[in-house]
């Protein structure tokens, strides 16, 4: 079994690393403004566009200049997907004369949708119309995506740069995220898709009588062009409900490892990114590879665990064997843990198999990928982020024990990147927290779970850990559809958002205003020592906040099984 | 200063008290981890006070609110300790001064008598002999023997005198002789004693920034914890456990990074109390802190790497002289010259020809010719002889002038000479050039090792001298220094440090005299020697009192040892939680869901022994670990990857795995005593 593992996993790993580096390096020439393959072909259009916004392309900001330009196109992303739901009755583009959406449930889908976040509290073919899921959910997908890479360039401008207010140009890099790197990304994915029968038409559903004479009516729609950009853009709202179970999102196991491998790309090449703009691509590396060795541990773990199966199936002598409850026999154990590891490492959320009928171990491991904050490569752009206010936490602690103020890359760490690092790493934990605490105090909120006890206490915390972390992928079980859920549940997503953005974008003004200090002896941040203690960092923060809801949820349904 | 022991017992008594006064919340609040302990065990306490009458619980409840009121006292007995020991010297040191009286010299040219607390910045006052300075001034007439024993605690007296660059005195020394008219340079309240003091005082410290950014790291996890106990009632409550609030709180203490909350002010107290010890004043924490980042270091040639003077090692005799007779003609030159070369070239002179004593005077009829900028050279004229010894072109012109040649064999010996970094000297007798003297500038006493140590540190040292380039690199050569300014005016020290930090640098800089002020003021790390001028004290944030260059050093490693020691202990702290989960979730849960039990690792006797051996051990970590934080953790010069590797062995690793026994120790202790059942 082993090696049958081992054979799967490690040609996905090496390749998706070579892929990262070499889209990390073109990320990298698109955000210097420096030619690439594509000039020729989408030059045109950036200009075009930053014609239309009246923004040159050297344009300059301060980072509050930055954060404002963000939070207004956001803030106006959100307003319009909330009245285009609750409009969607009225409007052209819905073949099947669905409702307006409820309110509370809108409001929710429109903070998901422009927060990355993606959670869905309703059933997208029986709920959005074919224009609020192209005009509304796909156009966020794209927007919401390249909010977060320009963030992560500009967190990276912050630290390339030296004595400066200037951050970049919020609108230049969004442009760029999107014409550059988005749209033909999405552009060749679905048309892959598309050639392996993933479903693309405007036509309403079809109705049909089944051998039995039953009559069954088959949701279509336009899904594959959905599908590649919730894929490239961690988003993760499925077309349908089933999301990448469905046979219509992911017919073969070739499609299931393509839409793995392009949830995990550009979130694996803004590090490289990072490195190669800073021109020392070796930090880059360090950075990668802490990510890539948390990912490959938990994808370890959750592998023995699912291989091995139910122990409590196995006793009873119903089953024994691979835990394949919840899988698609499509895509087997092995590639669902892959496709679950991936998808709540990088805040995606899409699923190709049920969580919660993963072994509980693994359940754990889903629930801890997605509260260290989403880190591990984590949301396009915003995975860096996280992850580089981990690294000023870090090197403040190393910087003391080697007897030196602390710095990153020679940008002193001082009280003002603390705070932002404080605020941004233990801000969306506080506020999961409260929520799941809230939830749990709530009966009406308790009896939305399917089930009591540990498991009804994994559902409860894997919702709110998907919030805060965005990532919109649920545990199911969970009957989040209720007014508590839908507005909680969207204030976390915000919380999660903007406590991460913001922060980030501070720092980014903070740093790149300080000059660039060498120091005799200092602390190689490109050591193996580093990348260890970046990861003990990370485990023990996430592993201190949530020891008692994992202990009491995944932990205890784990030791009861056994 | 003396050395004050750590248990000194007035001191310890007066921590003691110190540590109950500062239970108030209107003072504790400037440490928010121990101000929220203070809140829990208030709210522990009226538990405990309720459960009396209800009969239940009452002896656990009691027993958490005690353990948690020590955790806050031990804090507070740590920063009143540190205080107190920095405290106690500069006190009586601030009495003796305010209760010192001042001459003050009236416009008129009369003086009259004022307390010297009444003194104001500008006042000009007479110090006679045997007079306390009332306060810090320069002397702006005068000169005077100073005891500065009172802060050094050096009992040889200093030279102190107007003009020039030892004009500085600090109010609370005293003048042994002379009298000196002093003008005052610091209001009451903002001398330099005051200034000392206010290092000292945790209340009137100024955080340094990398206090204030760990200080908001720990507030943060101290939020988070709060909302982590709060919410755990949540949990429990829906699996349907009751977590009674004195457990929460317990949990909540536990959790929060105490240990380096409680120790953090003592860390930085006691950093400048061991700057104290080394007779450094620091004007500014920052700069204690930042020295650990410094990566080149100015240094002046004379008085920091040589001895300030050159000695005289060989004679070079030119062609058809002696030896003996270039001796006989040097000492001769030499015996009126009181300079240290002077002296030094009868020194070696006698040592040649194995004479002792002071046997050697002056021929009687004999008149000394002295240094003069104009001629360059000394000299003795005795009977028909001129002899005379200078540079190489003052005595070529001299014989020259006197019929004579300066034969070419000479200016070869005095090129080999120059060659080597070193000065020649040259003797003639008449028109006669008698030979060469080799001077050379003696390194100071261990200067080369104290360097060595610098690289080891990771620090470029660079030396300033106005010597000429050749000079200037032999010597650098010699005492193992990286780079030197030679030829320097007194901006170049301003303009050479703009240069170093335009590239990135952390400077550091040493200088005592007034045209010194800008660029200690420029440095990163300023550091002036108390018998500096006025200005280079103002302009510098930290004062040598022993006016030692090579006390940088020390400073480095200190400021380096109070990072250390707040990295470590927060290291420390957080590993401290890991145990701490292990002991009370069990115990919270393990009743209800036995299969919880296999997480009490440590098998902790029962739940309430558990959760009371997890406060007891989170307690009296504190007070175990005042010595380490006073002393400061160990610091060895060695690579950045060994030392982190090291601490996080020793603290990471160590703050892992201690608790686990430490807390299993005292739940079999307090079964052994059946404190709890």
């Amino acid at each position: 079994m082993l090696e049958k593992t081992l054979v799967a996993v490690l040609p996905f790993i090496v390749v998706l690393t070579i892929g990262a580096v070499f889209v990390g390096r073109y990320l990298a020439r698109v955000f210097q403004g420096q030619h690439t393959f594509l000039t020729p072909i989408v030059g045109g259009v950036e200009r075009g566009l930053l014609r239309i916004f009246g923004v040159r392309q050297d344009e300059e900001q301060t980072w509050k200049q930055y954060a404002v330009s963000l939070l207004l196109f956001n803030a106006l992303g959100l307003c319009f997907l909330f009245i285009l739901q609750l409009l969607q009755q009225w409007l052209p583009g819905n073949p099947q004369h669905l409702g307006a959406v409820r309110l509370d449930t809108a409001f929710n889908a429109a903070v998901s949708f422009m927060t990355n976040t993606n959670w869905q509290s309703y059933s997208g073919e029986t709920t959005m119309s074919y224009l609020t899921q192209m005009l509304g959910m796909t156009v966020q997908n794209f927007l919401s995506a390249a909010t977060g890479i320009s963030v992560a360039i500009a967190l990276v401008r912050g630290f390339v740069r030296r004595s400066t207010n200037s951050i970049g140009c919020f609108w230049v890099d969004l442009t760029r995220a999107l014409v550059y790197v988005l749209l033909p990304m999405a552009l060749v994915l679905s048309l892959v898709l598309v050639s392996q029968g993933t479903v693309q038409t405007l036509r309403p559903t079809v109705a049909l009588t089944t051998l039995e004479g039953q009559a069954q009516r088959i949701a279509v729609g336009p899904a594959a062009s959905q599908v590649a950009i919730k894929h490239v853009g961690t988003n993760g709202g499925g077309f349908f409900n089933a999301n990448a179970a469905h046979p219509f999102e992911s017919p073969n196991p070739f499609t299931d490892l393509l839409l793995v491998f392009s949830l995990l790309l550009i979130p694996a090449a803004l590090p490289f990114t990072f490195g190669e703009m800073l021109g020392d691509r070796k930090q880059g590396t360090a950075l990668f590879l802490a990510m890539l060795i948390m990912f490959s541990i938990g994808l370890g773990i959750s592998l023995h665990y699912e291989l091995a199966g139910n122990p409590a199936l196995a006793q009873a002598g119903v089953a024994g064997g691979v835990n394949m409850e919840g899988k698609e026999q499509r895509f087997g154990p092995i590639m669902s843990t892959l496709f679950a590891q991936s998808t709540t490492v990088t805040s995606t959320g899409a699923v190709d198999s049920m969580h919660d009928s993963f072994t509980p171990i693994p359940g754990l491991i889903m629930v801890f990928n997605m509260t260290v904050g989403e880190v591990i490569f984590g949301g396009v752009g915003v995975g860096l982020v996280g992850m580089l206010l981990y690294v000023v936490l870090t090197l403040f602690i190393v910087g003391l024990m080697i007897g030196r103020t602390p710095e990153y890359l020679g940008k002193k760490l001082e009280p003002r990147e603390m705070l932002m690092a404080v605020v941004g790493l233990l801000g969306p934990p506080i506020a999961m927290l409260l929520m799941a605490g809230l939830a749990f105090s709530i009966p009406s909120a308790v009896a939305s779970a399917a089930n009591t006890g540990s498991h009804g206490m994994t559902e409860i915390i894997y919702a709110c850990a998907s919030a805060a972390g965005n990532n919109g992928s649920a545990f199911a079980g969970l009957n989040a559809n209720t007014p508590f859920y839908n507005v909680g549940l969207a204030l976390l997503m915000l919380v999660g958002r903007f406590a991460t953005i913001l922060p980030g974008l501070a720092i980014a003004g903070s740093v790149a205003a300080k000059k660039r200090v060498q120091s005799g002896v200092t602390f190689s941040t490109t050591s193996t020592l580093f990348v260890f203690m970046l990861i003990f960092v990370v485990t023990i923060v996430g592993g201190l906040t949530y020891f008692s809801p994992l202990v009491l949820g995944p932990l205890l349904e784990f030791l009861k099984l056994r | 200063m003396r050395k004050k022991g750590m248990l000194d017992p007035s001191v310890v008594s007066k921590a003691v008290g110190g540590a109950f006064q500062k239970l108030d919340p209107r003072t504790l609040w400037r440490n928010p981890v121990m101000f929220v302990v203070e809140f829990g065990s208030i709210i522990t306490t009226v538990f405990a006070v309720m459960s009396a009458f209800q009969h239940t619980g009452f002896w656990f409840n009691l027993q958490i609110s005690l353990w948690l009121w020590f955790t806050v006292l031990f804090a507070n007995f740590a920063e009143a300790l540190a205080e107190g020991r920095g405290k106690a010297q500069a006190d009586s040191l601030k009495k003796t001064r305010n209760e010192a009286v001042a001459n003050r010299l009236r416009s008129d040219g009369t003086t009259e008598t004022v307390a010297a607390i009444d003194l104001v910045k500008g006042d000009i006052v007479v110090v006679s002999d045997n007079e306390t300075i009332p306060s810090d001034g320069e002397i702006v007439e005068g000169v005077a023997l100073v005891d500065e024993s009172a802060i050094t605690g050096e009992s040889a007296p200093v030279i102190r005198e107007s003009g020039g660059d030892r004009t500085g005195v600090t109010g609370g020394t005293r003048v042994l002789s002379g009298t000196i008219h002093l003008r005052i340079t610091a209001n009451m309240g903002d001398t330099f004693l005051d200034q000392m003091i206010a290092m000292v005082e945790s209340s009137s410290r100024r955080k340094t920034p990398n206090e204030v950014a760990l200080g908001i790291l720990l507030i943060g996890l101290t939020a988070l914890f709060i909302v982590v106990t709060i919410t755990l009632r949540a949990f429990a409550g829906y699996m349907s456990v009751t977590v009674a609030v004195p457990v929460l709180v317990a949990l909540l203490v536990c959790l929060m990074p105490t240990t380096i909350g409680g120790l953090l002010p003592a860390i930085g107290i006691a950093g400048m109390d061991r700057l104290i010890e080394h007779n450094v004043i620091a004007l500014s924490g920052r700069a204690v802190e930042a020295s650990g980042d410094v990566s080149v270091v100015l240094l002046d040639k004379t008085g920091t790497i040589t001895l300030g003077n050159r000695m005289a090692t060989e004679f070079l005799p030119a062609e058809s002289v002696t030896e003996h007779q270039l001796m006989e003609s040097s000492v001769l030159a030499s015996l009126a010259d009181d300079t240290p070369e002077g002296r030094s070239i009868v020194t070696l002179a006698k040592q040649k020809l194995g004479i002792r004593g002071r046997d050697i005077r002056a021929p009687e009829g004999s008149t000394f010719v002295p240094f003069t900028a104009e001629t360059r050279m000394s000299g003795i004229d005795y009977g028909d002889r001129h002899i005379r010894k200078g540079a190489v072109d003052a005595i070529e012109q001299w014989v020259e002038e006197n019929g004579g040649q300066f034969p070419d064999t000479v200016h070869a010996l005095v090129d080999g000479v120059a060659r080597q970094g070193e000065t020649p000297l040259v003797v003639s007798d008449g028109a006669l050039v008698m030979g060469v003297i080799r001077l050379k500038d003696i390194l100071k006493q261990d200067i080369k090792e104290r360097l060595g140590q610098l690289h080891v540190f990771g620090i470029k040292s660079v030396m300033i001298t106005g010597d000429n380039p050749l000079t200037a690199a032999a010597i650098a050569a010699e005492a193992g220094i990286d780079d030197f300014v030679a030829q320097a005016r007194p901006e170049t020290k301003l303009d050479l440090i703009r240069r170093y930090q335009a590239n990135g640098s952390m400077v550091a800089m040493i200088g005592d005299g007034t045209n010194d002020a800008p660029a200690l003021a420029q440095a990163d790390v300023g550091v002036a020697m108390n018998a500096g001028t006025q200005s280079a004290r103002e302009a510098a944030n930290l004062v040598d009192l022993d006016s030692n260059p090579t006390k940088l050093l020390d400073i480095v490693e200190i400021g380096k040892q109070i990072l250390i020691t707040r990295g470590s202990l927060t290291t420390f702290s957080i590993a401290n939680d890991v145990a701490k989960y292990f002991a009370i979730i069990p115990a919270i849960f393990a009743a209800k869901y036995p299969q919880l039990a296999m997480l009490n690792v440590m098998h902790l006797h029962s739940p309430a022994s558990a959760i009371l051996s997890a406060v007891i051990f989170n307690a009296v970590i504190i007070p175990s670990l005042i010595p380490l934080a006073m002393r400061g953790v160990q610091y060895h010069p060695s690579s950045a990857n060994a030392l982190l590797w090291r601490n996080l062995t020793i603290y990471g690793a160590g703050g892992l795995a201690l608790p686990f026994v430490g807390i299993r120790l005292i739940d079999v202790l307090l079964v052994a005593i059946r404190v709890v059942r």
